[in-house]
């Protein structure tokens, strides 16, 4: 410890840290708080100095707001969708990298190449890659070509175009590309965290295994996952805040549109209705507000029951 | 169960193209009979451990073969096998219970084999009680002494009933005091179950206390082969000798002429039918006689009193070792104020070996005890 002449230079080396973090993470958490329970808050009148009547109206208008509902709906659905997929496909992968020698590195650095790259060039290829813009589409002709590759390769076997991206396309088809741009996007921060753990595990224990005649199957789910269960508690809870938190992926494939032309926010988030709220002509900083703590209020409850499952299931 | 190897060798490749490759046994040649406590010994990278990897089938042997009985089981995978392997850090799965831990082999069997689990809870209980464990079973391994873990280590090995038992130093992760405990609960467990077992250690003491038979190595080649008492009483070359003991051996420069020993200027002994040579000497610390009227001089360092016996320090320029340790009866009385001490030295304690091969060489009585069955390099 520092002892107490020393004490104000470790508060002097401190002070940029806390100083920024009063001011640019404490305040807004408090002010939000304050705001959303703030009755027809706007940003002027609270510099005019108005005062503005206590209460939960902010709230009541979120939750009447239709917009609001398909948001919820749309976080819920890709997060729980792409949260345990991508875990166990990272699993697997992990896994299988961490048992070849040949070509690891050169598969461990190409895995991880979507973390270092811009999600919103991910996703504007990912729109790409879905599209179906082609001359005869949508006329008369019932000739279609697709400019992307995904409907090339589904076309080779057999299978009609899908509209995935474009004017007109279903609400689940746009999901489906959302959820495999997410899960693809996911993998690599939990394949590297998954497979620092996988290499962290004494190898005795899988001779250990050997030895006593274990199947591949039965080493795998009664040896590594028990093992490996502190970092898949920690990909588990990270993967359902960051879904909750989905936003610029969408950005990505749709644009700040929210959906495909035709039918706009179809794929709005809860991120996304806080912003629009606030970026749009005449901004609303109480609905934003009260969405963005209606959103703290899901991710740390569904984070508490993520922490009380693994307290009963992680081994560390 | 006999284990019998026949010229077993492995031969690891270099760690790079230009790197030589290893040869980590070389034609390990050797029958181990049923029911015995077999210990490999030997200094680290002598090639111990990969013996016994090759036993249990963890590492296939570059040439050569395995027999269990009279099965061949150099091909067969570990679980094929049927050995138990108790892993030096015991690598018992941290999440699991001991019992669990110890119902996880019996939970592997497969087909005509699997048991009721009412029958492999018993079996699980039965080697608990064996291994004295039995009310630890809902305790996680974290939750157990480090002495604690090594009999659920042996217990989970045992549980299947393993045709070998394979010990891979067994007691190094242990303290001084509990190491003594378990090497006579090794020896108990081995004689209960009369199961054949093969350790390996690096710590002679630990290897002449608990086995019926021990394998000197070195570098991957057999030294010698017998009872530890043997083994102690007559070895085969200097390495042995050296290895085998506490305090050590000590080794002097000497030389052979006219059937007589020197040591220096000492006329120490007589070595009849011995060609003249020059020979590294080597005196067990029991093998001196405080004698006045000795033969041996040495420079007196000082004088250790250890209750029953009393250890003289001293020097002599022929001597390898910086000092020499000779350990007699504590009814001497010793001049502790003399520069010089002399000794008489006992015949059976005292071997010399050839100064280029380092091989033993046989002289007067010795050769009649010398029975075994060494193996020259």
């Amino acid at each position: 410890m520092v002892d107490g002449k020393k004490q104000w230079k470790a508060w002097l080396y401190l002070s940029p840290v806390i100083l920024l973090t009063l001011v640019f993470t404490v305040w807004p958490i408090i002010n939000t708080v304050r705001i959303a329970f703030l009755d027809d808050y706007t940003l002027m009148d609270d510099v005019g100095g108005m005062t503005f009547s206590v209460g939960v109206y902010n709230f009541e208008k979120v939750i009447n707001y239709p917009e609001f509902l398909t948001c919820l709906k749309n976080t819920l659905l890709l997060t729980v969708i792409t949260v345990p997929i991508s875990t166990f496909l990272a699993l697997l992968i992990a896994v299988c990298l961490n048992s070849i020698k040949a070509l690891n590195r050169l598969l461990q650095t190409i895995y991880f190449l979507p973390y270092v790259t811009n999600t919103i060039a991910i996703g504007i290829v990912f729109s790409t890659m879905f599209s179906m813009v082609g001359t005869g589409f949508g006329g008369a002709n019932p000739y279609i070509s697709t400019a992307g590759i995904i409907n090339n390769i589904i076309g080779v076997f057999g299978i009609e175009p899908v509209n995935w991206v474009n004017t007109g396309s279903t609400y689940w088809a746009n999901m489906f590309v959302m959820c495999v741009y997410i899960i693809w996007n996911a993998l690599p921060f939990k394949i590297l965290i998954l497979l620092g753990g996988l290499q962290s595990v004494n190898k005795q224990y899988y001779d250990a295994a050997k030895v006593d005649g274990t199947s591949r199957v039965r080493t795998f789910f009664r040896i590594t996952v028990p093992m490996l269960s502190p970092m898949l508690a920690y990909v588990v809870i990270t993967g359902f805040i960051g879904g909750f938190k989905e936003y610029s992926s969408i950005v990505g494939v749709f644009g700040e549109e929210m959906g495909p032309a035709g039918n706009e926010g179809a794929l709005n988030t809860m991120v996304g209705f806080i912003n629009r709220n606030l970026m749009s002509g005449s901004p609303r900083e109480g609905i934003a507000s009260a969405g963005a703590i209606l959103l703290f209020i899901i991710i740390f409850a569904v984070t508490m029951l993520n922490m009380y499952v693994s307290k009963k299931r992680v081994h560390y | 169960m006999k284990v019998v190897l026949k010229e077993l060798t492995k031969i690891f490749p270099g760690r790079t193209k230009k790197a030589p490759e290893v040869v980590a046994v070389n034609k390990f040649d050797f029958e181990i009979p049923d029911g015995k406590l077999v210990g490999l010994l030997g200094p680290s990278g002598c090639g111990k451990s990969t013996t016994l990897y090759m036993i249990c089938g963890l590492q296939k042997p570059s040439s050569g073969k395995i027999f269990f009985g009279d099965d061949d089981v150099t091909e067969l995978s570990p679980e094929n096998r049927g050995v138990g392997l108790v892993f030096q850090n015991y690598a018992l799965y941290p999440h699991m219970t001991v019992k669990q831990n110890i119902l996880f082999p019996l939970q592997n069997f497969k087909g005509a084999d699997r048991l009721s689990k009412s029958e492999m809870l018993e079996r699980a209980y039965n080697v608990a009680k064996l291994v004295q464990i039995d009310d630890l079973m809902d305790r996680k391994p974290s939750e157990l002494s480090g002495g604690q873990q090594q009999r659920v280590a042996i217990a989970r090995a045992l549980v299947k009933m393993p045709r070998v038992l394979l010990l891979d130093e067994p007691l190094s992760n242990l303290d001084a005091r509990l190491r003594l405990q378990t090497r006579e609960e090794i020896k108990r467990i081995q004689r209960e179950t009369g199961i054949t077992t093969v350790f390996v250690t690096h710590d002679q003491e630990e290897a002449m206390s608990i086995s019926d038979i021990i394998v000197v190595m070195k570098l991957g080649v057999v030294q010698q082969i017998d009872k530890p008492q043997t083994v102690y009483e007559d070895p085969v070359n200097l390495f042995v000798a050296k290895f085998l003991g506490t305090p050590p051996i000590n080794v002097f420069e000497g030389y052979v002429s006219g059937g007589k020993l020197f040591i220096g200027e000492d006329r120490v002994l007589d070595v009849d039918g011995v060609e003249d040579q020059d020979v590294f000497v080597g005196i067990r610390p029991e093998g001196f006689i405080y004698d006045e009227k000795g033969p041996f001089h040495c420079a007196l360092r000082n004088v250790e009193v250890m209750g029953r016996d009393v250890s003289i320090v001293s020097t002599n320029g022929a001597s390898l070792n910086p000092i020499i340790r000779s350990i007699v009866d504590a009814d001497n009385k010793i001049d502790v104020s003399a520069e010089k001490v002399s000794f008489t030295l006992k015949p059976h304690k005292v071997f010399i070996f050839n100064k280029e091969t380092e091989e033993r060489i046989r002289f007067g009585k010795s050769e009649q005890n010398s029975q075994t069955s060494s193996k020259e390099d």
